[in-house]
């Protein structure tokens, strides 16, 4: 199940929200309207929860998580912005080459993940450009075909190279996904919507 | 091929994605479209015009470059297609990559460019499309035939008129429109009787015009105007000017009578006179005294004086002998003019070149020329003993005070001869002006300029190419006055140098 929506006006919902299989966090909005429909959609299963990160309602790009646990930003780390940083399901997660050894230790401590430092078409924002679930995972559109093979032989999921939010190749920005349920930007166009749930096997 | 659309650096090596709108598979691109819904969202040749209109005009053939320029050019020709590509407004937001006329049948007046051009759009993509522009051609007559075809040349004429029997002075300020340039801004140059009439488009042109014909020659001037046309409304009226301009009658050569008050104002000069020379001033010299005096054309039209004789009235005489007088000799007055210090004054005896040989033909006369005669030599006089004028100062003058003969000028050898000899030419305002009567003038005026270099300088002498071939043999045997190689210009010549080779020749 994919779902279209927007955060006041903004179809970069994945900075507002952060999707996992055993929670979900959501940005404190001006209006309840972006929380009301994921609630909607994930409170049977799973607790939706307000929230804000040193004051910041940018909770998507600063943390991430699997139904392991949860990683927010440390003060010693140099590239803080964990989300764009980061992307991993409940298994592997992959991250930002220049990223702290000591930040991947934690990482995989926390989120029982195996770690690998990657880069995606030439992009080190391995977290902005890329969206990952236990089902599947969708990567930036420049991606070649090679990297794709090897990619999803290390992660052991299947990918595709694909778009969201008509044509924007900023992924983990407008797309949020976990095993079941997807959420994507309001301008994602169906044919977006039609590879996103093909790949993340959300057909019901 | 109108509307073929690609994208620009594809990589081929690149996985395919889904173009986001209608799920075609494509190269990734920074908009992740296809082409054909790309082309839906934006077009790039969105403000530049499919159509535009070329005015032509169709007597001079020269189309129009805006704002109000007329150019000459061919079809599917460079200077065309510029023509067609400033056209077109929008071109300057787009890169234009390449351009090229499609043919069309020449009489249909469609003139078709088949345009390339890049443009970038979302996200750093450069779209690459082709299309045509059709251009309807629209006769339209330019400026220039529409007062051809309306006969309306001209707002202000010149006429220069130059009463008188000898036109020297006329073709002396030929040479000095020639010089000064000042024909370049007439509309057109007309000969009529005695004279020559030049067209002006505007009054200004023509007063400029005139104002330089008064500094370099005396003469008068007299402006007259017509209406054409006025609007009451606004207050315009539409005037033709005329501006006459009458040169002073007496030219080189010629010997006049001065009116007793105006010889008398000149320093006392004496009342018969040469003209030795016109320029912006009448230069008369006294042949008795040597005593010099120049009349302005103001002064000239206040009191006119006529000629006694012209250059067409005299006679040839043979110098028998020549006594220069010493400076001692002169008889000189309180409050007299001048005495020129390039003349000597000197008593002449003379024979008609028809007497030569009789007994007691010989005339004694005081002339102005004893710097150049001596005994054998030729010389051009005024008879006025034997001959019959009409002019009433002359006749006011007392019978004693009349000399015999007035010499003029000194004959350096044939005319023919000294024509052959001449190795220069003069431009003219016009190439068909030359008539009979008018070329001994011509001749004579030519033969002034070699004797007088004073005025050879106001005037661009050309070398002959057509004459350089001539021997100089027999240049030991000419004493006469020429025109050095020094004076001459090289006339412009396209396509050959003076050595006969091409032109280019000469760059190195």
């Amino acid at each position: 199940m994919a779902v279209r929506t927007q955060f006041e006006g903004n179809n970069e919902i994945g900075v507002f929200s952060n999707l996992t299989n055993a929670y979900c966090l959501v940005g404190i909005g001006g209006s309840e309207n972006f929380y009301s429909l994921f609630e909607s959609e994930l409170a049977d299963q799973i607790p939706v929860v307000h929230a804000s990160i040193a004051g910041c309602r940018i909770v998507g790009n600063l943390s991430v998580g699997n139904r392991h646990g949860l990683l927010i930003r440390r003060v010693e780390e140099r590239l803080s912005a964990l989300g764009n940083v980061i992307v991993c399901n409940d298994y592997v997660a992959l991250v930002h080459p220049d990223l702290d050894r000591e930040t991947e230790d934690i990482l995989a401590d926390t989120l029982k993940v195996e770690v690998f430092r990657h880069t995606l078409a030439d992009n080190l924002l391995v977290g902005s450009y890329s969206c990952l679930s236990n089902q599947g995972g969708l990567v930036h559109p420049k991606t070649t075909s090679q990297d794709l093979d090897e990619l999803s032989s290390l992660l052991q999921v299947p990918l595709v190279a694909g778009t969201v939010n008509r044509g924007s190749d900023v992924l983990g920005a407008g797309l949020v996904v976990n095993d079941w349920c997807a959420f994507a930007g309001l301008d994602t166009t169906s044919t977006e919507l039609n590879v996103i749930e093909s790949i993340f096997k959300l057909r019901d | 091929m109108e509307g073929d659309v690609a994208f620009v650096a594809a990589d081929p090596t690149l996985s395919r994605i889904l173009c986001c709108e209608c799920g075609t598979p494509i190269e990734p691109n920074p908009t992740s479209m296809c082409v054909a819904c790309l082309r839906t969202h934006v077009d790039i040749t969105d403000g530049i015009p499919k159509q535009a209109v070329l005015y032509f005009c169709k007597s001079c053939e020269r189309y129009l470059q805006p704002p109000d320029s007329w150019v000459k050019c061919a079809l599917e020709t460079r200077e065309l297609l510029a023509l067609c590509l400033k056209k077109l407004k929008g071109l300057s937001q787009v890169r234009l990559v390449d351009a090229a006329f499609v043919w069309t049948e020449p009489h249909s007046r469609r003139i078709k460019v088949k345009l390339t051009i890049q443009k970038e759009v979302m996200n750093g993509t450069i779209l690459q499309q082709v299309f045509i522009v059709e251009f309807v051609v629209n006769t339209q007559m330019c400026g220039d035939c529409h007062r051809a075809e309306a006969k309306d040349f001209w707002k202000a004429q010149v006429q220069l008129r130059m009463k008188g029997q000898n036109k020297k002075t006329f073709y002396y300020l030929e040479q000095l429109i020639l010089k000064h340039k000042m024909h370049e801004q007439t509309v057109n140059i007309k000969p009529v009787h005695e004279g020559l009439d030049f067209m002006f488009a505007n009054e200004a042109q023509a007063r400029k015009f005139v104002s330089f014909v008064e500094s370099v020659v005396p003469c008068r001037t007299q402006t007259s105007k017509k209406l054409i046309s006025h609007d009451v409304r606004n207050n315009t009226y539409n005037y033709k000017f005329t501006l006459s301009v009458e040169l002073v009658p007496v030219c080189k050569d010629t010997v006049v009578c001065l009116p007793r008050r105006l010889a008398h104002q000149m320093g006392g000069i004496g009342q018969l006179c040469v003209v030795f020379r016109v320029a912006n001033v009448v230069c008369l010299i006294d042949p008795s005294t040597g005593q010099v005096a120049e009349v302005s054309g103001g002064q000239y039209w206040r009191q006119p004086f006529g000629a006694v004789g012209g250059p067409r009235q005299l006679t040839e005489f043979v110098v028998m002998d020549c006594e220069v007088q010493r400076g001692g000799e002169r008889r000189t007055f309180a409050g007299q003019g001048a005495l020129s210090t390039r003349h000597q004054v000197a008593d002449v005896w003379v024979v008609r070149s028809s007497q030569l040989g009789q007994e007691d033909a010989a005339i004694h006369t005081r002339s102005h020329l004893g710097h150049l005669l001596k005994p054998g030599d030729l010389v051009l006089g005024l008879d006025l003993k034997n001959s019959n004028v009409n002019n009433d100062h002359l006749e006011a003058m007392s019978e004693e005070k009349l000399p015999d003969v007035l010499l003029v000028k000194k004959v350096f050898a044939d005319p023919a001869a000294r024509h052959r000899r001449r190795r220069w030419k003069l431009k003219h305002l016009r190439d068909d002006a030359e008539t009979g009567s008018q070329d001994r003038d011509y001749a004579e005026f030519l033969e002034d300029l070699e004797e007088d270099p004073s005025v050879r300088g106001n005037v661009n002498i050309y070398r002959d190419a057509t004459k350089v071939a001539v021997d100089l043999d027999d240049e030991g045997g000419y004493e006469g006055p020429q025109v050095t190689l020094q004076e001459m210009l090289e006339d412009l010549q396209l396509g050959e140098d003076a050595t006969g080779g091409e032109g280019a020749d000469m760059m190195e």
